[in-house]
């Protein structure tokens, strides 16, 4: 891969944006402060009927917590991107999104008309606003991803939400294995139990990614990607790009 | 937890048995109790539920356990909607846990997980395919088709973030009930997977029973 990314910028905590990434490009995402959470959600841009699949992401690969090696899958069972790189060691996409009563419940009611920009979006509006750009609506809404927070379960399934999971430089690296429409947001963790509403930044970037090698982390990591990668290259057959 | 439920089968206003393979769809009404019965034992029961006034409004397996606290669904969970309503709340269990993490099977999700020349063995989500393409009434789609409930299902996850599916450990005669707190569409596939434990590699019937 070449080291120098061809598009970089920041988000900004609280705040969302979408991007349409095509197959063979890499998606850096940097956590700035420390802390930060990105909620995610992946569509096919050919079909939005197409999209990520966190249980089929999750049972395909025996796993709960999502880290290095791991495919991100869609219902059709295709892959829309691998992680690639990671240095957090734990997202997770069971913890769902925050939405406008919980982010007042928490934090109280900061709107737009008297704080500006310093106002406490939600993940459910930001999804929501996201999405209907592209003509979809909540119908079209299924778990989403959160990238840099971890929530385990203990032995009798009681679920925890895992402070400071991620510092300031911590980065996951994301390479797109078919033409995928991103929809993200930066708004907090639904389970985040900080005092104050946190807004902490995202960077990425954009990279050219490199051939897929035979001996590929993600596609040999268990038989079952072997086989979601050869479904996706079933998929792209024909295709130039 | 296991709890048994005093209502009595002969009481019941609604009977049907459902074969593997077979879908379910159906109006629960608000203060109605729903109750799924594996029969022969071992069986998934792959179940979603729909505001019946609004089916944009549907359960939300990722809501349900962030509120709850917990993974596994039981007596006394609230089975919350994409709005956080709750749906239905369930009153009896003679199983003790139920999974909402593992998704149903799809044709799709087979060739992944089993080989790719399985593509064409039934699977759950052609069965609400065909539900939602026979009952066009409900205005339900494919986009609406989002992460159900496995009931009778067993898919431990350990502490270290794994995610395992275990034998059932549910038995002939064991049922799940819910007390519906809102109109919902009830959407069940009998499981027809044979690749994998969650039905014994035997596929068998249910009955859905509803009291007024």
């Amino acid at each position: 891969m070449k080291n120098k990314p061809v598009y970089e910028d920041t988000i900004p905590g609280g705040a969302h944006w979408s991007l349409l990434i095509r197959r063979g490009t890499c998606l850096r995402l940097t956590d700035v402060d420390g802390g930060t959470n990105v909620g995610m959600l992946f569509f096919n841009p050919g079909d939005h009927l197409e999209r990520y699949n966190a249980p089929d992401t999750l049972k395909c690969q025996h796993t709960f917590r999502l880290t290095q090696g791991h495919c991100l899958y869609s219902d059709m069972g295709r892959i829309f991107c691998s992680i690639i790189e990671d240095s957090v060691g734990w997202h997770d996409t069971a913890g769902g999104n925050s939405n406008k009563q919980m982010v007042k419940a928490k934090w109280g009611e900061h709107n737009y008309q008297q704080y500006k920009n310093d106002w406490y979006l939600n993940g459910h509006d930001s999804f929501l606003i996201e999405m209907a750009k592209y003509g979809m609506n909540q119908r079209d809404m299924a778990a989403n991803l959160n990238l840099f927070s971890k929530v385990a379960a203990d032995d009798d399934g009681n679920l925890d939400f895992i402070e400071n999971n991620s510092n300031a430089g911590d980065s996951v690296m994301l390479r797109f294995e078919m033409d995928t429409l991103v929809i993200f947001h930066t708004c907090p963790h639904p389970m985040n139990p900080a005092m104050e509403y946190p807004k902490r930044p995202v960077n990425y970037q954009l990279f050219e990614a490199d051939p897929i090698a035979d001996d590929d982390l993600c596609k040999n990591s268990h038989p079952e990607n072997q086989r979601g990668f050869k479904n996706t290259e079933l998929y792209n057959l024909g295709c130039k790009c | 937890m296991i709890t048994q439920s005093p209502l009595k089968s002969e009481n019941a206003s609604y009977r049907k048995t459902v074969l593997a393979g077979d879908y379910f769809i159906h109006v629960i009404k608000q203060g109605q109790t729903f109750r799924i019965l594996d029969l022969e034992g071992n069986q998934a029961a792959d179940t979603l539920f729909y505001s019946a006034n609004d089916p944009s409004e549907r359960y939300s397996a990722m809501d349900t356990i962030r509120e709850q606290g917990n993974i596994y669904l039981t007596t006394g969970t609230k089975l919350l909607s994409n709005h956080c309503n709750v749906m239905l709340e369930i009153t009896a269990d003679t199983c003790g846990r139920h999974d909402t993490l593992g998704g149903a099977c799809a044709t799709e999700s087979n060739t992944v997980r089993y080989a790719l020349e399985k593509k064409c063995m039934h699977a759950c989500r052609d069965s609400w395919m065909l539900a939602v393409a026979e009952h066009e009434e409900f205005g339900i789609g494919k986009r609406d088709i989002t992460h159900n409930i496995n009931f009778f299902m067993n898919v431990p996850v350990t502490a270290n973030g794994e995610l395992t599916f275990e034998d059932g450990i549910s038995d002939a005669g064991k049922y799940v009930e819910m007390k519906a707190m809102m109109d919902v569409i009830a959407l069940v596939s009998n499981c027809p997977q044979l690749n994998n434990p969650c039905n014994a590699y035997n596929p068998t019937p249910i009955e859905i029973l509803v009291w007024d």
